[in-house]
């Protein structure tokens, strides 16, 4: 066995793109480039590409001709899954069904040849790891999904992998779970310190997961950058709405101030187009007393949320603004409400995309 | 009350079924161990028509099972691979390859008997021996192995499966070893039983490709039936029941099974 | 060895045994249909030949009867038996079934103790108007031997569409005021229809071609697969028995691609 790489690898990817055997193109040419330990997440609607890009880079699918994946600066396009040294945790876990938890956490070792007595050693320690004590011998339809979920992983990373590739690992489970393990996988990840790549739609596994963040849609990378550049400046409107809530505003701009029907707000940028679209994050809107306020409006709905409260306010812009408001802000439908908004929370969005 | 009428009714129809299709099993198993069936059962219950049958065709029974086997053997060997290939690659090759395997289902048995005596009768080694009889049973019984394995495949993500074993680092050959044949043993043993089963019923092309001296089960019972005693050819027919009736209740089983779960 | 290649290595055995055992001799069968003195138009004698016409209509019309009588017996006690849970239902269905994979052979030499000069129905007969009737070696007899063969097949596919009924659906014509008869009528013959097409053209095709129990029961009963065989055997008539066998297999084929094209399952013929 000859493992390409050690543990904890970079990967460039240059100009690969997929086209399917019926023409459709599932990802445009694609260069990228995921630093050691570093973890990535490929985020995006389904049909994005994501998955396409994971697949490339596992070893599952062939780029097109002139596309090229490469691994700590070796060329590995032509080189097949099971010699890649990757770990893989699929969406549906791709567990066998044939063998117990311990088999198939140690099925990777046992294709390597490592000797029994040391495949049940790594084994156990990873069991401890993914905190699955107990359940060695169970047959995989006696688990749970957040059991599946965790020997998955614990299979994956067994093999002490280069990369680890994680695909959409807990979309099958539900919320509350997903909540729980999601913060477990961060621990664990960061514990690792494992070049990883993870796909997944879900704007808050990003957030969290993620030194950095790809957005991709229709194939093509969008745009790169940490989550906090991402989710504060984002280059497109489309990422603005896809990752967190966003009230996007289109108005006119005169001396370096938006024109709203309800008021005006003043920008950061200096700003010479005569109109612009703009995002404000509904954090990032005060609800303040009407008299004196350069911006007010009418408050269309409120909805208790607890840790904070949504409320609508219709008058202000174009479109009713969602703000979201401390809990302790007393307000009533139908109250006269003055906004304000500090000015570099407003982000300016190319016209169109 | 009209519920009731209606229940009844049926009822009787269904036992009347039944009986069309249990009672001649009955004469023919009573006939088979009655000293004269033509006097009936008090005429005494006897054995030796069986010992009969055992010394007259006791070869046929052999050949039967020896057929059966190595059908089992080729249908495995070949079927189980294809399946895996088939239903992985996909497309409209495998579409096609699957259609052509599962023509002799559709076409009739005499038939394809005939295309394998004009195209292969003329080589007398091969005509005269019992592989003759081997190849129609493969062709005959290989869309059975192939679906039922496919038919496993379809319910289980085998793909996924092969591509976690590949992650891992698995190749091609020891995934197929390890995850494949494992995960679609339902399937295979469904198959398996299936094919046995119909290879030692096998009739319609046998008679056409058997000569004197490979003679099957099935021939031997027809050749019975024309010129031996209602008794023997009772008793001949009672042991073939005896052979196939385990694996009917074990494929009933299986079927049972498989719809459970 | 990629895994390309691997499936490759696969799929081989299987083609090279279909090729060289199976589309090679189909292949020269249906060239030697061509080959008697009429070259091409043998194919045409199964229908013009009066004899081989007769022998032709004769055949369908014994496969369509038993295939209506077949779906008839086999509805009634499939819906009965998926319908109602009583003591002793799973011996009745076990006893319907089992005869599945009796060969034709077997189920010919059961209708000759049924209806045969040494049969049931001939003595119970005798005894009771006092006349013998046998009937086994005849078009009749070959009639319920097929109804034999067909029937647990055709119960098995029934009652599995049966239970994927909704009940929903008749409670809810119920509740719109129907019947029972009009919600059989209504509702639960109509949803059985594909599984109706589907048994119906496995049982067509299996009496079209079957041979074991026609051969049994006698070889002058006027069916295709036995004129094919006495063809082939007794009047060494190679290319007419490669003919009309190139036909029978047609018209089997397109019976079950018809079938499955409509019920969009897939069905196959046995026997």
């Amino acid at each position: 066995m000859n493992a390409i790489v050690g543990h904890g690898a970079s990967v460039h990817i240059e100009a690969c793109a997929k086209t399917f055997a019926d023409g459709t193109l599932a990802l445009a040419p694609a260069t990228l480039d995921i630093a050691r330990g570093e973890t990535l997440v490929l985020l995006g609607p389904s049909g994005c590409g994501k998955t396409t890009m994971l697949r490339i880079i596992a070893g599952l699918e062939q780029p097109d001709a002139g596309g090229r994946v490469l691994f700590d600066g070796v060329d590995i396009t032509a080189v097949p899954i099971e010699q890649r040294n990757v770990g893989m945790v699929f969406q549906s876990y791709a567990l066998f069904p044939n063998m117990s938890v311990a088999e198939n956490i140690g099925y990777g070792l046992k294709i390597r040849g490592v000797a029994r007595a040391e495949r049940a050693a790594r084994v156990a320690e990873l069991v401890a790891l993914t905190n699955i004590t107990g359940l060695e011998d169970r047959r995989i339809d006696q688990l749970s999904g957040g059991q599946r979920q965790r020997v998955a992983l614990a299979r994956a990373v067994a093999i002490r992998p280069g990369i680890l590739l994680l695909d959409e690992p807990l979309t099958a489970l539900d919320a509350a779970l997903r909540d729980r393990l999601r913060g477990e996988l961060n621990r664990l990840l960061r514990s690792l310190g494992i070049t990883t790549i993870y796909v997944t739609h879900d704007q808050a596994e990003a957030m969290e997961l993620g030194d950095r963040i790809v957005v991709m849609r229709k194939g093509a990378i969008v745009q790169i950058g940490t989550p906090r550049e991402i989710y504060f400046k984002p280059q497109s409107r489309f990422v603005a709405e896809f990752v967190g809530a966003a009230n996007i505003v289109e108005a006119p701009v005169a001396d370096g101030r938006l024109m709203l029907p309800g008021g005006v707000l003043p920008l950061a940028e200096g700003d010479t187009h005569p109109a612009a679209v703009a995002m404000i994050r509904p954090e990032t809107i005060a609800i303040v007393a009407a008299e004196g306020a350069a911006l007010t409006g009418t408050i269309d709905s409120i909805s208790f949320i607890g840790d904070r409260q949504r409320v609508i306010v219709g008058g202000a812009s174009d479109k009713p603004l969602t703000i979201d408001a401390p809990n302790t802000v007393a307000v009533t439908i139908g109250d006269r409400v003055g906004l304000s908004v500090a000015p570099d929370a407003i982000r300016l969005l190319p016209e169109h995309d | 009350m009209r519920d009731r009428l209606i229940f009844t009714a049926q009822l009787l129809f269904t036992l009347l079924v039944a009986a069309f299709l249990v009672v001649p099993v009955v004469l023919s198993i009573s006939a088979g161990v009655t000293v004269n069936y033509f006097r009936g059962i008090s005429s005494g219950v006897t054995l030796q028509w069986v010992f009969q049958v055992f010394d007259l065709y006791a070869d046929t029974i052999l050949l039967s099972f020896l057929i059966a086997f190595a059908t089992l053997a080729v249908t495995l060997l070949v079927g189980v691979p294809a399946a895996y290939a088939l239903h992985v690659r996909g497309g409209l090759l495998s579409r096609i390859v699957e259609e052509i395997i599962t023509l002799p289902l559709a076409i009739p048995g005499l038939a394809i008997a005939l295309a394998l005596l004009i195209s292969y009768g003329g080589f007398g080694g091969f005509r005269r021996s019992w592989l003759f009889i081997l190849v129609g049973h493969v062709v005959f019984t290989m869309p059975f192995m192939v679906r039922s394995v496919m038919a496993v495949f379809s319910t289980i993500d085998i793909k996924t499966l092969d591509e976690g074993a590949a992650s891992l680092g698995a190749p091609p050959w020891r995934r197929f070893l390890d995850i494949i044949v494992p995960n679609a043993m339902p399937g295979i043993l469904a198959g398996a039983l299936m094919v046995v089963t119909l290879s030692l019923g096998e009739f319609n092309l046998t008679w056409m490709l058997h000569t004197p001296l490979t003679k099957t089960l099935p021939v031997g019972l027809a050749d019975s039936y024309a010129s031996m005693r209602l008794e023997v050819a009772s008793a001949y027919t009672l042991i073939f029941f005896i052979m196939i009736v385990p694996l009917l209740v074990a494929m009933q089983f299986f079927a049972d099974r498989g719809q459970k779960a | 060895m990629s895994h390309r290649s691997f499936i490759w290595i696969c799929l081989l055995p299987l083609v090279a045994v279909t090729a060289a055992f199976f589309l090679l001799p189909m292949a020269r069968l249906v060239l030697l249909g061509a080959q008697g003195p009429h070259g091409l138009a043998g194919y045409l004698a199964i229908l013009f030949e009066p004899r081989y016409r007769a022998t032709l209509i004769n055949t369908m019309v014994l496969a369509s009867v038993t295939t209506a009588a077949t779906l008839a017996i086999a509805t009634v006690s499939g819906i009965f038996l998926q319908r109602h849970r009583f003591p002793g239902r799973a011996v009745l269905v076990a006893m319907l079934t089992f005869p599945l994979a009796f060969p034709g052979v077997v189920i010919g030499f059961l209708i000759i103790l049924l209806a045969g000069r040494q049969g049931l129905i001939g003595g119970i007969s005798s005894h009771l108007i006092g006349e013998k009737l046998v009937f086994a070696y005849s078009i009749q007899g070959l009639f319920l031997g097929y109804l034999y063969f067909s029937i647990p097949r055709v119960i098995l596919t029934i009652m599995a569409a049966a239970q994927k009924l909704d009940p929903g659906l008749e409670e809810a014509a119920r509740s719109l005021g129907a019947g029972p008869w009009a919600v059989q009528r209504d509702v639960v013959l109509p949803a059985l229809g594909p599984a109706f097409v589907a048994s119906g053209a496995i049982a067509f095709a299996t009496a079209m071609g079957a041979f074991g129990t026609a051969f049994t029961l006698a070889t002058n009963i006027d069916v295709l697969p036995m004129l094919i065989y006495t063809e082939f055997t007794l009047a060494a008539n190679f290319s007419t028995a490669a003919a009309l066998s190139v036909g029978l297999g047609l018209i089997s084929w397109a019976m079950l691609a018809l079938a499955r094209s409509l019920s969009g399952g897939t069905v196959a013929a046995t026997g």
